[in-house]
Parts: C-alpha cells; sequence; structure tokens
C-alpha cells in the first residue's frame, strides 16, 4: 500500500496551482504540435524543452509530458477531419474516421477518438502506477552484464518488430550507436572520432538529432508531396458527445483488446505506430462489423486510437524503471531528466519519489484535462490546419533552429541540425526507419558502458552475458525478438495452407 | 511545373544505392577512426575503438546487404520527379543560407528576412501579410524565450544597436 500513500502525495505536488498551469499550456501546445504537419510529439517536446530548464524538473517534466499527451490527442483531428495524419500513430484512425466525416459524423467519430485516447492512457497509467515500482525493484539487483542484457532485449526488438527490412533497421541503429560513440569515451577519457574537430568533442546531443531527423525531414518530405487541405466541418455539441458515449461501452471488447496490445507495444519499443495499425487489423479481423471496416465504423476508430494512446503512454514504462525509453518521445522526455540532473532508471523511485509519483499522478489528470481540452476546442485546433503551409513552413523551420541552438547555445548545433535534416529525408525516402537510430544515440553511451564493464568483470568472455539464468533469460528473449521475422516465415513456410 | 517531361526523375533504385553506399562510408570512416583510437586490449581494458569498431563493421556489413537486396528486387520506380525535388531544395538552400549567416546577423534579423522570404516567393501574399507574421513571430519568440523562459537566443549588430 505504500505505493498508494506515494500516489497520493503524487497528486498532491501535480494539483499544486503552478502544476496545473503548465498542464494545461503543455496539453495546448501539444495538440497544436500534434495537429501541425511538419511538428510532432519527439521534436515537439525537443523544440521546448530549453524552455523547462529554469522550471523545478517536477514541473518540467509535468508540462513535457502533457504537450506529448496533447500530441497523441491532436493527431486524431487531422486524420479524421482532413484525412492527413498529423502524426504517424494515427495514420490508421483515418480509415475509418475520415469515412465517417464525410457522412457527416465528424463528431462521432471525434468522440469517440478522443474517448478511446482517454481510456487507452488510463489503463496504461493504472498499469505504470501498478508495475513501475515492481520493475523498479528488481531492476536495482540489475549488474552491468544484466543492464547491457536489457538494452540488448530493447535494441532486438526494434529489428524483430519494425515493418521496415531488418538490415535497414540494424543498419540504422548502428548509424545511431556511431554517432553517440563519437567525442569523450567516458571510460578511459580518450577522444575518438573527432578527426581533431573541437566541436565534435562533446560528441552528437540526440536533441537536435530528433529536431532534424523529425522536423526538417518531415517539412521537407510534405513540401515534396505538396500539401492540399480540404476538410471537413468540426463541431461538437453535448449531445452528440452523450449520444457517443451511450454507444461506446458496446465496444468494450475491442477497447479492451487495444489497451493490451498498446501496452505491450509500448513496453517492447515498438512504439504507438504499429500498435495502432496492429489493433486496427485484429478489430478487423475478429469484429462482427470486420466486413464495413474502412466505410466509417465506430469501432476502426475505437482500435487504433485505443491502441495508440496506450503505447505512448506505456512506453513511459521502462524510461521510469529501467532508463530505456520505449519511443522517441519517451527518449526526449529521458533526454530531459538528465539535462535537469537527475539519473533515469530505478534509483528514481527510491531518491526521487516526488518527482517519479507527481509525475505518475499527472499523468492521470494531464489526460484527463485533455480530454475535456480536444471536447471543447477541436474547432479552434481545426482552424489552426487551415492556415497555408508556405506560413506554417518557414515559422515551424525558425522554431526547429530556435529549439537547436538553446540547447547548448551554439550555432553549429543549427548547422547540424539542418544536416541531419536532410539525412532524414533521404533515409525515410529509402524507407530506413529513423526512431532506433534516435534511441541509439540517447542509449549509446550507456550500453557501450555496461558492455565493456561486463567484459572487464569477465575477462573479455562473452560467456558473462549467459552466466546466470535471469541475464540468460533476457539474452536469449533478445534473439528470439532479433530473429522474429525470420521465425515466422519459416514457421509459416511449414505450414503453406495456414498462410492468409 | 517542370520544363522537361513531367513525370520524369531518378530512379528509386539509383538513389537508394547511392544513399547505402553513403552509410557504408560512413561506417568506413567509423572503422578508421577507431582503429586510430586502438581497439584492442589496454591496462584498464577494451580501448576506446574497441566498441564502435565494431559498430562500424556492422554499418559496412548491413549496408553490403542492403545494397544488395535493394539491386536485385528494388524498387523500379521514381524516387521523386524533378519538380518535387526543386520544390525540396527551393526550402534546402534558402535555409542553409538562413543558418549560415545566423552567427553573424543574429536570429531575429535572419528570421525575419527567412520567413518573409518564404511566404512572398513561395506563398505570393501581399507584403502587408508579409510584415506582419516576419515581424510578429520574432517579437513573440523574444517574448516568449527570452523575457518569460530567460533562454538567451543569439543577436547580431542590430539587436546590439536597439540594446536588446
Amino acid at each position: 500500500m505504500e505505493e498508494l500513500v506515494n500516489l497520493f502525495h503524487g497528486f498532491a505536488v501535480a494539483l499544486q496551482p503552478f502544476n496545473i498551469m503548465v498542464m494545461v499550456l503543455g496539453i495546448v501546445l501539444g495538440v497544436i504540435i500534434g495537429v501541425l504537419p511538419g511538428l510532432g510529439g519527439a521534436n515537439g517536446v525537443a523544440i521546448l524543452l530549453p524552455l523547462t530548464f529554469s522550471m523545478p524538473p517536477t514541473s518540467a517534466i509535468i508540462m513535457l509530458s502533457c504537450i506529448y499527451w496533447g500530441a497523441l490527442f491532436g493527431g486524431a483531428i487531422t486524420s479524421i477531419l482532413f484525412n492527413i495524419p498529423g502524426e504517424p500513430w494515427s495514420v490508421a484512425t483515418t480509415f475509418d474516421g475520415y469515412p465517417m466525416a464525410q457522412k457527416g459524423k465528424a463528431g462521432e467519430a471525434l468522440t469517440a477518438a478522443f474517448t478511446s485516447s482517454f481510456v487507452g492512457a488510463l489503463f496504461a497509467v493504472i498499469m505504470i502506477t501498478l508495475v513501475a515500482p515492481l520493475v523498479a525493484s528488481f531492476a536495482l539487483r540489475f549488474g552491468p552484464a544484466e543492464k547491457f542484457a536489457v538494452y540488448f532485449l530493447a535494441f532486438c526488438s526494434f529489428v524483430g518488430l519494425s515493418k521496415e527490412p531488418p538490415f535497414k533497421t540494424i543498419a540504422a541503429m548502428m548509424i545511431g550507436f556511431a554517432l553517440a560513440a563519437v567525442g569523450l569515451d567516458s571510460i578511459t577519457g580518450q577522444l575518438r572520432l573527432t578527426f581533431g574537430s573541437t566541436e565534435l568533442l562533446n560528441g552528437f546531443d540526440f536533441l537536435i538529432a530528433v529536431i532534424g531527423l523529425f522536423g526538417i525531414g518531415e517539412i521537407l518530405l510534405t513540401m515534396e508531396e505538396g500539401l492540399a487541405f480540404r476538410g471537413g466541418k468540426a463541431k461538437i455539441d453535448l449531445r452528440v458527445v452523450l449520444q457517443t458515449w451511450k454507444e461506446m461501452p458496446q465496444y468494450w471488447v475491442t477497447s479492451l483488446r487495444s489497451c493490451l496490445i498498446g501496452c505491450w507495444m509500448g513496453i517492447t519499443p515498438a512504439g504507438a505506430t504499429p500498435a495502432s495499425f496492429m489493433s486496427y487489423g485484429i478489430a478487423k479481423r475478429v469484429s462482427k462489423n470486420g466486413h464495413n471496416f474502412g466505410k466509417g465504423e465506430v469501432e476502426g476508430v475505437v482500435a487504433p486510437e485505443t491502441a495508440a494512446h496506450a503505447a505512448g503512454t506505456a512506453a513511459l514504462l521502462p524510461m521510469l524503471s529501467l532508463g530505456v525509453p520505449g519511443s522517441p518521445t519517451a527518449a526526449v522526455l529521458l533526454g530531459g531528466l538528465l539535462i535537469w540532473g537527475l539519473q533515469p532508471g530505478p534509483m528514481l523511485f527510491v531518491e526521487q519519489k516526488e518527482f517519479v509519483w507527481g509525475l505518475i499522478a499527472s499523468m492521470y489528470l494531464g489526460n484527463l484535462v485533455g480530454l475535456i481540452v480536444v471536447l471543447t476546442c477541436v474547432p479552434i485546433f481545426a482552424a489552426i490546419l487551415r492556415v497555408p503551409f508556405s506560413i506554417i513552413a518557414p515559422l515551424i523551420l525558425v522554431l526547429c533552429a530556435i529549439g537547436a541552438y538553446s540547447v547548448h547555445s551554439s550555432t553549429f548545433d543549427v548547422v547540424l541540425m539542418l544536416v541531419f535534416g536532410v539525412v532524414g529525408y533521404l533515409l525515410k525516402k529509402c524507407n530506413y526507419p529513423l526512431a532506433p537510430l534516435v534511441l541509439a544515440i540517447v542509449l549509446g553511451d550507456k550500453a557501450e558502458e555496461a558492455f565493456r564493464q561486463s567484459l572487464l568483470g569477465s575477462q573479455g568472455s562473452l560467456g558473462v552475458f549467459f552466466s546466470n539464468s535471469l541475464v540468460g533469460t533476457i539474452m536469449v528473449l533478445g534473439l528470439i525478438a532479433l530473429f522474429w521475422s525470420a521465425i515466422q516465415e519459416g514457421y509459416s513456410r511449414l505450414r503453406p495452407h495456414s498462410v492468409a | 511545373m517542370t520544363t522537361n517531361s513531367p513525370h520524369a526523375g531518378p530512379t528509386h533504385k539509383a538513389v537508394e544505392a547511392g544513399v547505402t553506399l553513403l552509410i557504408a562510408l560512413f561506417g568506413a570512416i567509423v572503422v578508421y577512426g577507431s582503429i586510430k583510437a586502438g581497439i584492442n586490449w589496454g591496462a584498464e581494458g577494451p580501448r576506446a575503438g574497441f566498441f564502435p569498431f565494431y559498430i562500424g563493421i556492422f554499418i559496412i556489413a548491413s549496408s553490403a546487404i542492403n545494397l544488395w537486396n535493394g539491386l536485385r528486387d528494388g524498387d523500379d520506380g521514381l524516387f521523386a520527379e524533378w519538380g518535387q525535388l526543386r520544390q525540396v531544395l527551393s526550402v534546402v538552400i534558402p535555409t542553409a543560407i538562413y543558418v549560415g549567416v545566423m552567427p553573424f546577423t543574429g536570429l531575429y534579423l535572419a528570421s525575419i528576412i527567412f520567413i518573409g522570404w518564404f511566404m512572398r516567393w513561395l506563398g505570393k501574399y501581399s507584403w502587408l501579410v508579409v510584415t506582419a507574421v516576419a515581424l510578429g513571430m520574432p517579437i513573440v519568440t523574444y517574448l516568449i524565450f527570452e523575457r518569460w523562459f530567460l533562454v538567451p537566443l543569439p543577436k547580431g549588430p542590430i539587436e546590439e544597436w536597439l540594446g536588446l
């Protein structure tokens, strides 16, 4: 019951007037970020991170995590009204959300989307409240070999679960590790891969990479496609909301299944996007209305939205308890922790109780605030999308430059941001996933440190990663995840008649 | 829009092969830098280049496989039409200039010109709208970042002259 007491303390922290204020501010900014093309959860949080440098860490994390929830909510608005997913995880929401809007049922679709987002998030937060302290206390016993095994598992899951070709995922990931290695080696204090450049002494900051890869890269992609918005009208009144809420409980099975898929995909670093697709796909196959999916079925909005939000929220569980972020946005939040002087990982639950539980409590409140904000302000947010791209684009580019500069007050970082932007555009076009690249930059140093410390202890023998049942189990799980697609392929070859 | 045939452009296969080769080159640089830093065991265990050396090897190896896969059964379609690439460059080049002059002019002046140019050239807005947005955005930025959240942004001679 100690957790419950802690949680109440957390609510006391989150309900302080200043924290409520940053919560609402964060949600509103987040929805705007979610609505605008080119600004997503990860780079939106990265750009606004410098604003929190002068705040107390608890308020700072509340604001940034609320930006994240806002972005998750916001993605649905553009998907349903304009058939343009504001975020990758809301692509699946367009399948049924947009047809509903075309039939004049935009209000129902939006209400269903927001409500299922809330349900998914709530489910994931409750799970975090119950499970995170257990995982953290378990992880306190981890030595370097176990730590490396956890990183290994996280990165292998990327290879096995992502929809991109496995060797492209590996290449992207390894580029991230290589960028992380540039600069001062933390163990020997030696310089490496700097090639005499003083700018590279401190290595590459992943925040710059996030802003460039996701922000600038996305703008370039949008420029290439040439955007034209033609959208439905957005209006939600109380009658529509209540009507839709009355219908929602009949989809409880879909909802529960999507919550579970979301939580699972969020904890393993697959993230919100595959979670929403998977949830939509399964719902289509299982539901008795499955044949109507794609023509404007409420259930087809409920499934992806619930899963995306559950996954987005659950991604914070490994970040808080293990120091391994489950998504790029969680990685940016983790970078924030380091900047505010906190050490991510299981010790947070021991040393920074107020911070951790304040954050968890704010997740309950933030999602409730988010639901109210989006339900009441949809027309305003939809109006933002009518601002032409040739005004939005330069403003976002300038914002990205400001964000990149203010991380280290360095104009060299702004140049790097542009380079990352062009690289991001090319990689994205060539079907390389960017999330593992970013996560590898964040975790590269820690993974390397754990790896080298383990080898030091074992005199260079790789056997240390299988030396006890715990580390062995995690490594084997990692290997299974790594070869998952190959295993699946082999399995379907063995049973050719069962392949759909 | 385009001067030559409207649906011409570089093929996806060619661009992808180029990108893959660049990644492999990056891997080779990493391997070279790691060898310079030392990849064997020293007095304090594995030396600085030990870990990145294998990372570099992985990059080269996976690029080789990606190159093979891409050439064998890659996408035969277009990477993008020339007109689309021109659109992309019409953002990249001004942004590069914007980023390049920022250390000399400061962020504000560069942003005003950049936003103004973008809206006038690509958006064809009237000067009134252009001026309003191009001046408004930096002012709002100044208030939010420097005044309320105390984050200093790069300034040039004009801000100094104004005493900001």
